[in-house]
């Protein structure tokens, strides 16, 4: 049991991690409220962030539990609580072309999961020490994202961070009472 | 199965993809269209994880940040436009928004 658990945990962790943030999509799509639509969007970018970790994106699974469970999801929140909730209960969820919208989803699935299934074995080993070293040298994820992040992507960074006071400046106007 | 390969990542991205891109396109009620494509973009970021671990290149997580980022800002521009249109129509049904319409 011990060994079975040593040699396949990384995969019992992915199902568990994969079935909770299929569920919560699920409920994203499905629930009416969507209060409770967003705790379970909540539960979803949770779940991805432990799958990351499984992949050695220590980081970026950092950044996921903050940006999206700390910054989005509380503007989501409030955002939710400042519209009258008890004005939106509709007659109807979901347009009416919804059956087709999920048989062609359905479809969409099983189009990419034989794609995905048809692919050979990996051209090269997976060397997952490259992704926490730096020139060569063992550091940490962290530091050898920002390293590239820092040398390599600059100028995109830079751009990001334009791009993040451009969307910040759009809301303030867009939210502003006229 | 018991293997944990891309494979596995890429079909879970898959669903997740569907999943939102059938809220984006069915849902009426404008938060929910907009929890739907973070849930699209979330699935675009495990692929970079995925394919990141797989060539041991670390370019796929530095873009996943970006990815992150574009979806902050959207999500801030979007929550901007949905009250925008909650003081103009009093709802956050889509439906409701038909002035682009002629």
């Amino acid at each position: 049991m011990a060994e079975f658990l040593v040699a396949h945990g990384d995969a019992l962790l992915f199902y568990l991690f994969g079935g909770i943030a299929v569920l919560g999509a699920l409920m994203v799509v499905g629930l009416r409220n969507p209060m409770y639509g967003a705790i379970a969007l909540l539960s979803c970018f949770l779940a991805v962030a432990a799958l990351f970790l499984l992949r050695h994106a220590e980081f970026v699974a950092a950044v996921q539990v903050f940006v999206y469970g700390g910054g989005i999801m509380v503007l989501f929140l409030f955002v939710i609580m400042l519209v009258n909730l008890h004005r939106l209960r509709e007659r109807r969820i979901f347009l009416g072309q919804w059956p087709i919208a999920a048989v062609m989803a359905v479809l969409f699935v099983a189009m990419l999961g034989v794609a995905a299934l048809g692919q050979g074995a990996p051209a090269a080993a997976v060397e997952p020490g490259r992704l926490v070293a730096v020139g060569g040298e063992a550091v940490g994820n962290s530091q050898a994202v920002a390293w590239m992040l820092y040398r390599d992507y600059l100028l995109p960074f830079e751009i990001a961070s334009l791009f993040l006071l451009v969307a910040m400046i759009g809301a303030v106007v867009l939210g502003r009472r006229r | 199965m018991l293997q944990l390969t891309t494979t596995h990542y890429l079909i879970l991205s898959a669903i997740l993809f569907s999943i939102g891109l059938t809220g984006i396109l069915v849902r009426r009620n404008m938060i929910t269209v907009l929890m739907s494509i973070e849930l699209v973009l979330n699935a675009v970021n495990l692929n970079f994880i995925a394919f990141s671990y797989e060539l041991s290149n670390l370019t796929g997580q530095v873009f996943a940040v970006f990815t992150i980022t574009v979806a902050a800002g959207e999500a801030a521009v979007g929550l901007g436009i949905l009250i925008a249109l909650f003081r103009l129509r009093d709802t956050t049904d889509l439906d409701s928004a038909r002035e682009l319409e002629g």
